[in-house]
């Protein structure tokens, strides 16, 4: 208390220094006269008065300094002195400070934008309350796509009721396809929509409340309750313009009268939590106990720990529910067998934002060396600086000013200036932020929440203060350190003094490049996995197809397809609609090949089990996952580009038919490890998949990249949509001109053939690469930016030092020329110095980065991270503007005219 | 010339300038001065000019207080007066330089029994 008190004095004493001034000046005066009046009374004459009376004072200026030191804080003071000298240098010197700032700003900048990105995926907890008690229940990874990271809902009921430390236990349906909803508004053309249903206690689990309205309750998850919908934040403001009474009004979705009974909040954002980059408009209830009860795996399952409950302690109980999980309680043998070794439960963050945490680390290590080459580059600056203005510091030193007076100068010069940087950068990470969270195209978790938050804030400040230490540090010291009359002693371009100098800038110089080759390497590295990616075969040629999504409804009198003859005439119907369909758009110029199939590779799966060579038995022990699924129609493949070995369906197979199949090449290959067929061909081959006639292969197409790009991809199995009931049709189509082109036509004839067919844009599969490659691309783009920033400030570096050594040594050219040196000689010389330190820089470079290469080696594909290529061209580009920026002053130093040289001098 | 004068011990003037003030009441900086200097017989080096240091230092922690007066021949000064507070503070720095005292006697006292011969 009184230690604050008197700390509020003393900065209420700097603050009224003048008025404290003024009263001491007073107080003098009068004490003097009293002396003096003292001193004639004891008989000394007026000037022996006076001369007595300031002797025992004891000097006037030393009382004041004493009085001043007394009172206030002389940090402060000094400071402020500190800060105003420095504005008016820096403020003379407008170029320097210009580099300086915007080379700060960049480096800055780019470290502040990284850390939000990093704090908004890896720091932060998720966007939910007590975020760690959030568990993602999931089967380890394999490959058979999402039926095998999924639960059926008995399975989930099981769960939910004999585990002990779950507060609740809720799930998503995991097969919901874009534009899976009809918004119709007014009569007007349907509009697309994309919904997700969710178990009815999601929102509890989760712990979100809407902003408007309420969520669902148990009622609305039953089987036959009226149609409810909860909007997300974004679409009510674009759909339905932010309509504040909203709540309670019914809208027409896939043609049912629905109740909106509520406005999700803002910071609410299914897909950027679930599922990075796709965009979730509504929200429905699922009809747990409908229809779905027979649909298999469909749900994911998220789990709210009980508070103080371990994770091991949920895995414990959840491995120990496994054993009254089943598949479908209709079918009991299964249970116990069906989800064993699969039931374990992940921290749901983990789950979001695990696989980025590594490009994470990349992309800041990136970041981090760029900030160290802005502040070597700093640094070499102010060494430049410093040394010219070495006199100066002299001259304050023989005025009585301490080192750590002059340190302290230094210091506040290069705090000042990234605190500027500081400014600007903060701006530009601003810019990026926002430009960054509104890339809904990236698959990365959680962007859209992306902003500049207060942690970025004091991210800001702590990088600014230490980046002015840092590159502030370097120059002080030497400065201080250096014997400073020597300076006032050299004349013109000194020699001792500013070798050292040159010295300490030669050694930032090779730090610089060398961080610069590091970035470099690690850029190509990325690129070059990049590139390789690009260049996988996918077993679909993405190129100039397209896919549109087409609206069909069963005839309700064909019934629910539940029974043999219902099937039969639903599948009859849809064969004669989808052929006359695509007839038609076969029919329109430009087309080369049309076709129907319910899923899309790279855009959700699922899986029927695993069909078995007919004849062979099935190995006891054969835990294999089944292939994915498609249902197709005759064209789908060759419209999609791929290889097919054997015979496409054709309309003629039918219900009344040989059921038939088409597998793709790695299936195949599976298969025949088992059956004895004749050249290991499967075609004109039967499976066995339960029933009497089994499956006849018609054909044998190229494996797919049916889930990723780059990972594990499960085997493939195509089903004639003839014969099975697919889950939704996507019209592909395989076209001479840019699909853009033919938009219009293809639209004109899915809405003479359905005037419910909504409007829905042309996706070229190119896109559903682009998608599936977006986080590889982003890194790559990211770090080739930061490395191409690396490269220009190293640049820059090397220019600064080559152009100060030749200044330097203006004096020593000019002799040697007028001695009969030529100017060749000359430039080689210059640019010889400059190979010396690029090479050093290099060496250093390489060696680092092969050391660090087990950071980055996760992130490659197909390239080694010790890529001999990568290295070898990093080091050539490097090499490459080495020359450049040495090859300017190398140029001045051959022009230097000795006669001009020497009389300078 | 006679023996040199005393410098002033740190902290030791702050101690001189409370005491002062509890025995004067309220003075200005010259009085103060003049006052400490006579009382020492002249035996202490004081730079008057230091005074206003240790006054300020005081003040900051609030054991003296100022007011601006009129001195004896009509001049504007200002007072020192001690506070309730400064009276506490004097009596434990009183207290603990006492001891200092004590100890230092005891100490120069032992020196001389040393002195005799064993």
């Amino acid at each position: 208390m009184r230690v604050a008190g008197r700390s509020f004095r003393r900065v209420r004493a700097f603050l009224g220094k003048r008025a404290l001034d003024s009263d001491l000046d007073v107080e003098l005066a009068t004490h003097l006269e009293m002396a003096i009046e003292d001193n004639l009374a004891r008989g000394l004459s007026p000037a022996e008065a006076r001369r007595v009376a300031l002797i025992s004072i004891g000097g006037l200026q030393q009382a004041r300094e004493k009085h001043r030191e007394a009172r206030g804080i002389m940090m402060l003071d000094i400071l402020g002195q500190d800060v105003r000298y420095t504005l008016r240098t820096l403020g003379r010197d407008r170029g320097f400070t210009a580099v300086a700032v915007l080379i700060l700003a960049l480096a800055i900048g780019a470290n502040v934008a990284v850390f939000s990105v990093v704090n908004n995926i890896l720091l932060r907890p998720l966007p939910f309350p007590n975020a760690h008690q959030l568990v993602w229940v999931a089967p380890p990874p394999s490959k058979c796509g999402l039926s095998c990271a999924t639960y059926s809902t008995d399975a989930y009921d099981e769960f939910r009721v004999n585990t002990r430390t779950f507060q609740d236990v809720t799930g998503y349906f995991a097969f919901s396809s874009p534009d899976n909803l009809k918004l119709t508004r007014n009569g007007g053309a349907p509009i697309p929509a994309t919904s997700i249903d969710v178990i009815q206690n999601f929102f509890q689990v989760l712990g979100v409340q809407p902003a408007m309205g309420r969520a669902f309750t148990a009622d609305e998850g039953r089987h036959g309750a009226a149609p409810v919908v909860l909007l997300s934040d974004a679409w009510w403001r674009r759909q339905f313009n932010a309509d504040p009474n909203i709540v309670g009004k019914t809208i027409d979705l896939n043609g049912h009268q629905t109740t909106v009974v509520g406005v999700l909040p803002r910071t609410f954002d299914f897909g950027a939590v679930f599922s990075p980059g796709a965009k979730v408009d509504a929200i429905t209830p699922l009809d747990l106990y409908g229809p779905p009860r027979d649909w298999g795996n469909i749900i994911t399952m998220i789990g709210r720990m009980k508070p103080g409950v371990t994770l091991g302690q949920a895995q414990g109980d959840a491995k120990a529910a496994e054993r009254y999980m089943c598949w479908n309680n209709r079918y009991p043998n299964g249970c116990g067998k069906d989800y064993k070794d699969s039931v374990v439960p992940v921290p749901l963050k983990d789950y979001v934002s695990g696989r980025m945490r590594k490009s994470l680390v990349v992309l800041w290590s990136a970041v981090g060396a760029i900030l160290l080459i802005a502040c070597v580059n700093l640094s070499n600056l102010l060494l430049a600086r410093a040394s010219a203005r070495s006199k100066e510091f002299a001259m304050r030193g023989a005025l009585g000013a301490t080192r750590v007076r002059i340190v302290g100068q230094l210091l506040t010069e290069s705090l000042i200036l990234s605190g500027a940087g500081a400014v600007v950068g903060l701006g530009l990470a601003f810019a990026l932020v926002r430009w960054l969270a509104h890339q809904g195209s990236i698959a990365l978790p959680l962007l859209g929440l992306l902003h500049v938050d207060s942690a970025a804030l004091a991210w800001t400040v702590l990088v600014a203060l230490s980046a002015g230490i840092l590159f502030g540090l370097v120059p002080g010291l030497r400065i201080a350190g250096g014997n400073m009359q020597e300076a006032l002693k050299e004349s013109g371009q000194g020699v001792g003094h500013s070798r050292r100098h040159e010295r300490l800038r030669s050694v930032l110089v090779v730090t610089e490049v060398a961080l610069a080759c590091m970035l470099l390497v690690g850029a190509g590295l990325l690129l070059r996995s990049f590139l390789k990616v690009l260049d996988v075969d996918l077993g679909f040629q993405p190129q100039r197809a397209a896919a549109v999504k087409v609206d069909y409804e069963d005839n309700p009198a064909d019934g629910n397809g539940q029974d043999d003859a219902s099937s039969r005439k639903i599948l009859a119907r849809r064969a004669a609609y989808f052929h006359t369909l695509i007839d038609r758009v076969n029919a329109l110029p430009g087309v080369e090949a049309a076709g129907i199939t319910d899923y899309l590779p790279l855009a959700g799966n699922r899986s029927w089990g695993l069909p078995f060579p007919k004849g062979v038995k099935r190995p006891e022990n054969l835990h294999v996952a089944g292939p994915l699924v498609y249902v197709i129609s005759p064209g789908y493949l060759r419209a999609m580009g791929t290889r097919l070995r054997g015979r496409d369906f054709t309309w003629n197979d039918r219900t009344d038919t040989q059921n038939v199949v088409v597998i793709d090449e790695a299936f195949a290959k599976f298969l025949a490890a088992y059956a004895q067929w004749p050249n290991n061909d499967p075609v004109g081959q039967v499976l066995d998949d339960g029933s009497k006639t089994g499956l006849l292969v018609a054909g044998v197409a190229q494996a797919m990249h049916a889930e990723s790009v780059e990972g594990e991809n499960g085997w493939q199995i195509y089903y004639p949509g003839t014969q099975n009931q697919a889950t939704g049709s996507q019209l592909v189509i395989r076209t001479t001109l840019p699909p853009a082109q033919l938009a219009t036509s293809v639209m004109s004839i899915l809405r003479e053939m359905n005037p419910k067919q909504s409007a829905v844009e042309f996706k070229p599969i190119q896109m559903l690469v682009d998608h599936s490659n977006s986080p590889r691309r982003f890194f790559m783009f990211l770090v080739a930016a930061f490395a191409a920033l690396g490269l220009l400030l190293a640049a820059l570096g090397i220019y600064g030092v080559i152009s100060y050594s030749v200044t330097r040594q203006t004096c020593e050219i000019g002799i040697r020329m007028a001695l009969g040196s030529s100017a060749g000689r000359v430039q080689r010389e210059v640019l010889t110095g400059t190979l010396r330190l690029a090479l050093y820089g290099i060496a250093l470079g390489c060696v680092a980065s092969m050391a660090a290469a087990r950071l980055i080696a996760s992130l490659l594909f197909d390239t080694s991270a010790w890529d001999f290529a990568t290295y070898g061209i990093m080091a050539v580009l490097l090499v490459i503007v080495a020359v450049l920026s040495g090859y300017i002053p190398a140029r001045r130093a051959s022009r230097i005219s000795p006669l001009v040289a020497l009389r300078a001098n | 010339m006679g023996p040199s004068k005393l410098d002033l011990l740190q902290g030791t003037l702050d101690l001189m300038v409370l005491h002062t003030l509890t025995a004067m009441g309220a003075m200005h900086g010259y009085g103060i001065a003049r006052r400490i200097e006579q009382v020492s017989g002249n035996q202490v080096l004081l730079n008057q000019g230091t005074i206003y240091a240790s006054l300020v230092r005081l003040e900051q922690h609030g054991w003296i207080a100022t007011n601006w007066g009129t001195s004896d021949n009509n001049r504007r000064a200002k007072f020192y007066s001690i506070t309730a507070a400064g009276k506490r503070q004097l009596a434990k720095d009183a207290h603990h330089w006492q001891r200092l005292t004590d100890v230092m006697d005891r100490v120069m006292a032992m020196g001389k029994e040393g002195e005799e011969p064993a």
